[in-house]
């Protein structure tokens, strides 16, 4: 474990960077540090790999000092991943991720085949491994940098921002992968981010801090969604707070109705038994059970369904593996104001109202609020995609 | 042919001996001022202050005439090749030092803080990763530099006959022969023009890591400066 003991950062000017931090960050997990710029998170980072040296306090690594040994004994330990990547331009991708590795002295056949293995462990194509990084995406290169350094299979992983120069849709990609990374490893993971959906998203804890080097709040995040701790906390989650909370409820209670889907070959009998159910649309599916769209009933006519005239689903949620939040997006984006819910290999497995989503949230609300008042252990809530 | 090259005797050497002695006494103090230039530049990249008056100093040291110099420098190493190659490694100086400083201040900062976090050391940070990243900066200098000096060699005529090519040159006009003068310029123009694409060539050798687009224009804008 990584224990932050009253650790404070001033400069020679006065600054306070850090204002008497205390923090322990627990084992094979990832932990978040979050807030505005100047808040002290990246100095924080770095004073755990001495890249800045605290003024007062110590960080114990497993009870120990971290000053107790050599400085770079130390940061060979600590895989760090940085914003832009970092990667050393003059070396092929290969001999990036070999960096750690050859300075540890383990041989350059052996370095280089685990940077082969890394690479395809962070998703990278093999042919790559020559590319130098100026033939790199930035999405591709941030990989690498994960990959280098988790080169020497360290322990810990300090990452300052790295994923806050890419676009959002490779920002997403590389998040979902960490997160797969991390299921197979297990590394302790100090993440920095100023992304509140990115900290919410990845951290299995949180600590928001505040400008001038505080700590404002240290939680898991569906409990930093249900009860900041103060103000500044409940601003800087922003406005829509409660909506991304649903990201923590299951979808899988929902109470999916099946009878308001027709086969795209229904016989009149079938179309007209979907229609008697009361629902106003009727969800129109191929002969595998796959969404085609919506139609209102008297519209349809068995033996000649013309499925460029439906109305179009939306987005479908796979039921049971996304949240209520996912269900409740697919249901406002829905033109008839009813979500579809998939399962895992994309057949439709029913439909649900807006109204019966609401329900599903207020149930959820009232049994949350029954079994886990502020102070108690949220660390159990099971996070689901959102 | 050969009449071509014919050279008076006085000159007490081939054609091709003067180039080789050119090439040697234009190159050895570029390679002094890079040896020099080097720890200097360093200073001035982690000392901040210092690279002004640094700057200065070089400037300075350039703008006194090579006569000056080697008034005074005969009284210490006489009419010799070294009276010649001192002022010249000075010179190179003022292009040296800038090209190294802007070359190794280009690192980008996340590489820096990337190496460090990975357990570099100062040194080992600076000959593996500042050093080479800056390679095509301070190659650019050297170029600049190799090719002033060679034309600067020729000014050695003037003690002791340890100008090689500029000798050439004097022998010219004092013999009255436009063939000794084509062959002394010529030479010396070509000369030049060789070593500058021998540091390209070294240049594409060493940085096969850039990006042919940029590779190019890889000079960057205070050695234009100070090439003027």
């Amino acid at each position: 474990m990584i224990r932050i003991d009253s650790v404070t950062k001033r400069y020679p000017d006065g600054t306070v960077a850090v204002d008497r931090l205390s923090l322990d960050i627990p084992d094979r997990s990832i932990t978040v540090l979050v807030g505005p710029s100047g808040c002290g998170k990246t100095t924080t980072l770095r004073m755990i790999n001495r890249m800045v040296e605290p003024s007062e306090g110590t960080i114990l690594l497993d009870g120990v000092d971290s000053r107790q040994q050599p400085v770079n004994t130390l940061r060979r330990s600590m895989g760090y991943v940085i914003q832009n990547a970092g990667l050393f331009q003059h070396r092929t991708i290969l001999d990036n991720i070999a960096t750690v590795p050859r300075m540890l002295g383990w041989g350059k056949e052996k370095s280089r085949a685990r940077a082969r293995e890394l690479m395809e462990r962070v998703g990278l194509d093999g042919a790559l491994a020559k590319r130098y990084p100026y033939q790199l995406s930035g999405g591709q290169q941030q990989r690498v940098g994960v990959a280098r350094a988790l080169a020497a299979d360290p322990p810990v992983l300090l990452m300052d921002e790295p994923f806050s120069a890419v676009d959002p849709v490779v920002r997403k990609g590389l998040q979902d992968e960490l997160l797969r990374i991390q299921e197979e490893l297990g590394k302790t993971i100090v993440f920095v981010t100023h992304d509140i959906d990115e900290a919410v998203k990845l951290g299995t804890m949180v600590a928001v801090m505040r400008t001038g080097g505080k700590l404002a709040q240290f939680a898991p995040p569906a409990e930093l969604l249900s009860h900041p701790a103060d103000a500044f906390v409940e601003d800087f989650l922003g406005a829509d707070r409660g909506i991304r909370r649903l990201s923590f409820f299951p979808s899988a209670g929902l109470e999916l109705l099946a009878s308001p889907i027709v086969a795209v070959d229904a016989t009149a009998e079938q179309i007209a038994a979907a229609g008697a159910a009361g629902a106003p649309y009727l969800l129109v599916t191929d002969a595998d059970g796959k969404p085609l769209g919506w139609s209102e009933p008297r519209e349809l006519t068995a033996g000649e369904i013309k499925t460029d005239r439906l109305l179009s689903y939306g987005r479908p949620f796979v039921t049971g593996a996304d949240s209520l939040r996912a269900a409740l997006d697919c249901a406002v984006l829905s033109p008839t104001g009813w979500a579809v819910a998939v399962d895992a290999e994309g057949r439709a497995a029913g439909v649900v109202s807006q109204q019966v989503i609401g329900e599903a949230i207020r149930g959820a609300h009232a049994e949350r609020r029954a079994d886990a008042e502020p102070g108690a252990d949220g660390g159990e809530i099971q996070k689901v995609a959102p | 042919m050969s009449e071509l090259f014919d050279l008076p005797s006085d000159l007490q050497n081939s054609y091709f001996g003067l180039v080789g002695l050119h090439l040697r006494e234009a190159l050895i103090p570029v390679l002094a001022g890079l040896l020099v230039a080097l720890p200097v530049a360093q200073l001035c990249v982690r000392v901040r202050w210092l690279y002004a008056p640094v700057l200065w100093v070089t400037t300075v040291l350039y703008a006194i005439p090579s006569l000056a110099f080697f008034v005074i420098l005969i009284d210490y190493t006489g009419l010799s090749e070294l009276t010649v190659m001192i002022p010249l490694a000075v010179y190179s100086l003022v292009v040296l030092v800038p090209a190294i400083v802007d070359g190794v201040r280009s690192v980008p900062q996340e590489t820096l803080a990337a190496a460090t976090a990975m357990g570099f050391g100062p040194v080992r940070r600076y000959v593996q990763v500042q050093l080479p990243i800056a390679a095509p900066a301070i190659i650019a200098g050297l170029r600049v530099a190799s090719v002033s000096s060679v034309s600067l060699v020729s000014v050695g005529m003037l003690i002791g006959n340890e100008g090689a090519l500029g000798n050439l040159l004097n022998s010219g006009l004092i013999y009255n022969q436009p063939r000794l003068i084509w062959l002394s310029v010529v030479g010396t123009a070509v000369l030049a023009l060789l070593v500058d694409a021998a540091l390209i060539g070294l240049r594409v050798l060493l940085t096969p890591w850039m990006p042919r687009a940029t590779r190019r224009n890889a000079r960057p804008l205070a050695v234009k400066e100070a090439a003027r």
